[in-house]
């Protein structure tokens, strides 16, 4: 289906999101919508998707012009959209998510609608499981899930807002290859992304947005140099690698085992040195997060050793491991590291440890300003944190963390973010690193893996590796560990 | 088995048959995302109101009718002040349960101790002749056979067709629903108002069957609307379990009064009491597996051992509603 929008304009209180957006997408192609975060492209993917509608301007679907009110009107047009959080039920069953929203009598057709689903899986070469429930699924097969329901409902348009966010790099393959079949089959794919490599690697051509307007489409071959130009006004570049490690041990693991419902971790035994950077890669699922809280004292081992500082930890709670100077920022910002409905002064207050029963408001106005001025948050010391952007919202956790500290351990530190603002939270770590701190972090990305760590572990359902040298490891290595491949030396 | 503890069961479901329909009710309620916690004066209201009408009509399904026509209003003004109004689910429904209960007390005055009405039970031909089953089951009135289709048709529908797929749709995630094509509030409303006439009708099914007469502050109903709340969650909002948690709750509340004239030593006002406690702690041994001490004594069991307890508090453990009480804006 060709797409064309037209003067669309879109204002959200003093913002305008979209400025005389005018885009021409041709069928069978797929159109790349390049941006940082808050430039305007999910704005405009949600007006051409029903969920908001445009203050003015036009949509024109092969040559006819539509008015898309609600989700439900684009998806009868054949437009449908994979929201960067996909828009799935997760206590509810794989097939139940599928049916929901068909239309049709009382009682859905459940065995003609699994062999259709069945069928759409064997075609696209997904493997899901009907009857599984959906929360037990990682974000990629939720996203095959909702690429094939929308299929079968009609779509002639699929919009795909960031979704090589949170899924591991075999899955972005898979959903790449996918796409391109798609498109071959004369489908409409708009691709919204923020990440260069993505969108250099797979769209026919790349529309740039800019603080709400198109600022400039291009064609492949793709130069760098000249999108990151486009999309920041300026040139940006990730600094040089530096070893930060001391010699001295920070953190000490013996023999670790650990267990959830899932999966199983049998004996770890791992040095941390101060200063030090390790990543932990792997697909979604794989033992990371597990790893990751049992360092945070959220999870109790069931056997082994944790020891920070010459001090054995092993069966402490979280907060005796806080006290010991580790602090753990999960992924989820809003719903584990910030408290909504608090402001940035107010989170200060809480995280710093002052006497005194009253709040001094004029000392924490001053220090939350501090912060506010070093970590370049867009936003006042009143301001509550969920009126904050993604990238705000990271910065001002980094902000509260306190110093010294022995260890940092972060989830996906840059989920989401754009380049310009990934590079400068790494920098913010790494200073960190230079006074000593240990970081351990999760990642999907193996390039952040690369480019930051001093040492890689990767984790395959439940095994650890031994400890991967950043400096001399490859993306190709990590993919292959990542998917199973190459354990031997390792077990 | 014995003849009269068999006619003491079918008691037991006559008398669960009012919290059934109040708990189902809210079940529906609640899984649309709306909590609407006015239920123990809405049957304490509707009580009063459908024995009037009774009372003055001489038509007792005037009387139900009024039940659930004052339950469907309760419920719309919990619907327009939370849905439309955005205003606190909780604060509203506690009013209007306090304000429903001090008016069905006023109005109902004239009506106290009035004689009046009342349904008989119409056993049924042939089913009331099972053994065992047929006294249990078959010998009730008719709004006892209704709880049964209630039961079986309120599960099917919510777990079985497509707009009780939707239903649970709302109450999750409303953001995912709206992008699927449905109307979140508009289905809002309905479901919000179809669970309080169901909450309504409990209350003529006290008045004009199970306890019958109007007895005001005296009428032994204050109370049971937030039962019916409790089993609910305990129920984990499933029309099934919320219908196995009335029956035992009433089957406490029995099995007090029959242990009274045997356990003599025991004062009557703990036996009279128990059922709420013991209530309590089901709910406790049903939630008992999110807790982290119980995770954490889990992981310091032998593998078989902690694999089939685990096993078992994850099949007991339901969790609410996602948006259970979240207003639905679209941005």
């Amino acid at each position: 289906m060709n797409v064309e929008l037209r003067h669309i304009h879109k204002h959200f209180g003093k913002v305008h999101a979209n400025n005389d957006i005018t885009l021409k997408i041709p069928s069978g192609s797929i159109q790349g919508i390049l941006g940082e975060n808050g430039a305007g492209k999910s704005t405009l993917m949600k007006i051409l998707s029903g969920f908001i509608q445009a203050d003015s301007g036009e949509i024109e679907l092969d040559g006819k012009i539509v008015t898309i009110t609600t989700p439900a009107d684009a998806i009868r047009y054949g437009i449908g959209m994979l929201h960067q959080d996909p828009l799935d039920f997760p206590p509810l069953k794989v097939i139940d998510n599928f049916i929901l929203g068909q239309p049709g009598g009382l009682f859905p057709r459940r065995r003609q609608a699994v062999k259709e689903f069945m069928d759409l899986c064997g075609h696209y070469g997904f493997k899901l499981n009907p009857e599984a429930y959906l929360e037990t699924l990682t974000v990629g097969e939720r996203q095959q899930l909702e690429i094939i329901r929308l299929l079968w409902l009609g779509a002639k348009v699929l919009i795909l807002d960031e979704p090589t966010t949170g899924i591991s790099a075999l899955q972005k393959e898979k959903l790449f290859e996918t796409l391109k079949v798609l498109a071959k089959e004369n489908k409409t794919i708009i691709f919204v992304s923020h990440k260069l490599e993505d969108v250099e690697g797979l769209c026919d051509r790349v529309a740039v947005f800019q603080r709400g307007k198109l600022v400039g489409e291009v064609k492949p071959p793709y130069k760098t140099e000249e999108l990151v130009q486009l999309m920041f006004g300026k040139a940006v570049s990730p600094g040089c690698r530096e070893y930060t490690g001391l010699n001295d041990i920070a953190v000490k693991l013996e023999n670790l085992s650990l267990e959830d419902a899932r999966l199983q971790i049998k004996h770890v035994n791992l040095e941390i040195r101060r200063g030090e950077v390790i990543g932990l890669a792997g697909m979604e699922g794989s033992g990371q997060r597990l790893f990751l809280r049992a360092l945070a004292g959220l999870q109790r081992p069931n056997t082994g050793r944790i020891v920070v500082d010459g001090v054995d930890m092993s069966g402490k709670n979280y907060h005796a491991f806080m006290k010991h100077g580790i602090t753990y920022v999960p992924a989820a910002r809003l719903e584990e590291g910030l408290i909504p409905g608090l402001s940035l002064m107010e989170h200060v207050v809480l995280s710093e440890e002052k006497p005194g029963f009253f709040i001094d408001t004029g000392s924490a106005t001053a220090e939350t300003n501090r912060k506010i001025d070093e970590y370049y948050i867009r936003g006042t010391a009143a301001s509550r944190v969920e009126a904050l952007s993604g990238g705000n919202q990271q910065r001002a956790l980094l902000a509260l963390l306190r110093s010294p500290l022995n260890l940092v351990l972060l989830e996906h530190p840059t989920r989401g973010l754009d380049i310009e603002s990934a590079i400068w939270i790494w920098s913010k770590l790494k200073d960190r690193c230079r006074q000593c701190t240990s970081i351990v972090f999760i990642s999907s990305d193996l390039e952040e893996i690369l480019q930051y760590s001093d040492y890689i572990l990767v984790f395959f359902g439940g095994k650890v590796s031994k400890p991967l040298e950043a400096a001399t490891t490859s993306v190709a290595r990590l993919g292959e560990l990542i998917g199973g491949k190459g354990w031997e030396e390792h077990s | 088995m014995n003849e009269t503890i068999l006619i003491g069961l079918a008691g037991v479901i006559a008398a669960a048959t009012p919290v059934v329909f109040a708990s189902i009710g809210e079940t529906i309620t609640e899984r649309a995302g709306v909590i609407n916690l006015s239920a123990n004066g809405t049957i304490l209201l509707t009580a009063m109101a459908g024995f009037a009408v009774a009372v003055n009509t001489g038509s007792l399904l005037l009387g139900f009718l009024t039940g659930a026509l004052i339950g469907a209003l309760v419920a719309a003004i919990v619907a327009f002040s939370s849905i439309t109004l955005k205003q606190s689910q909780v604060a509203v429904g506690f009013v209007l349960a306090l304000m429903c209960r001090d008016l069905a007390y006023f109005l109902g005055d004239p009506y106290n101790s009035v004689s009046g009405p009342f349904l008989t039970p119409t056993p049924i031909p042939l089913l009331k002749d099972i053994p065992v089953l047929g006294t249990l089951l078959f010998k009730q009135d008719i709004l006892v056979y209704l709880s049964y289709l209630l039961i079986i048709g309120a599960a099917l529908y919510m777990f079985k067709t497509r707009p009780g797929l939707i239903l649970r749709g709302i109450g999750e995630r409303p953001a995912a629903a709206f992008v699927r094509g449905a109307n979140v509030n508009r289905l809002r409303y309905l479901y919000t108002i179809l669970g309080g006439a169901m909450v309504g009708l409990a209350g003529p099914m006290y008045s004009l069957s199970y306890k019958a007469g109007w007895k005001g502050t005296i009428s032994g109903l204050d109370g049971i609307g937030w039962i019916a709340l409790a089993i609910t969650i305990f129920g984990g909002w499933s029309p099934i379990k919320a219908a196995f948690g009335s029956y035992f709750f009433v089957f406490l509340q029995w099995l007090g009064l029959v242990l009274q004239s045997s356990l003599t030593n025991i004062p009557s006002q703990v036996l009279q009491v128990a059922p709420f406690p013991l209530m309590i702690l089901a709910l406790l041994l049903v939630n008992i597996g999110n807790a982290e001490w119980v995770e954490r004594a889990l992981a310091a069991m032998p593998d078989r051992l902690r694999h089939l307890i685990s096993g078992l508090l994850r099949s007991l453990r339901s969790s609410p509603p996602a948006s259970l009480g979240v207003p639905f804006e679209n941005e």
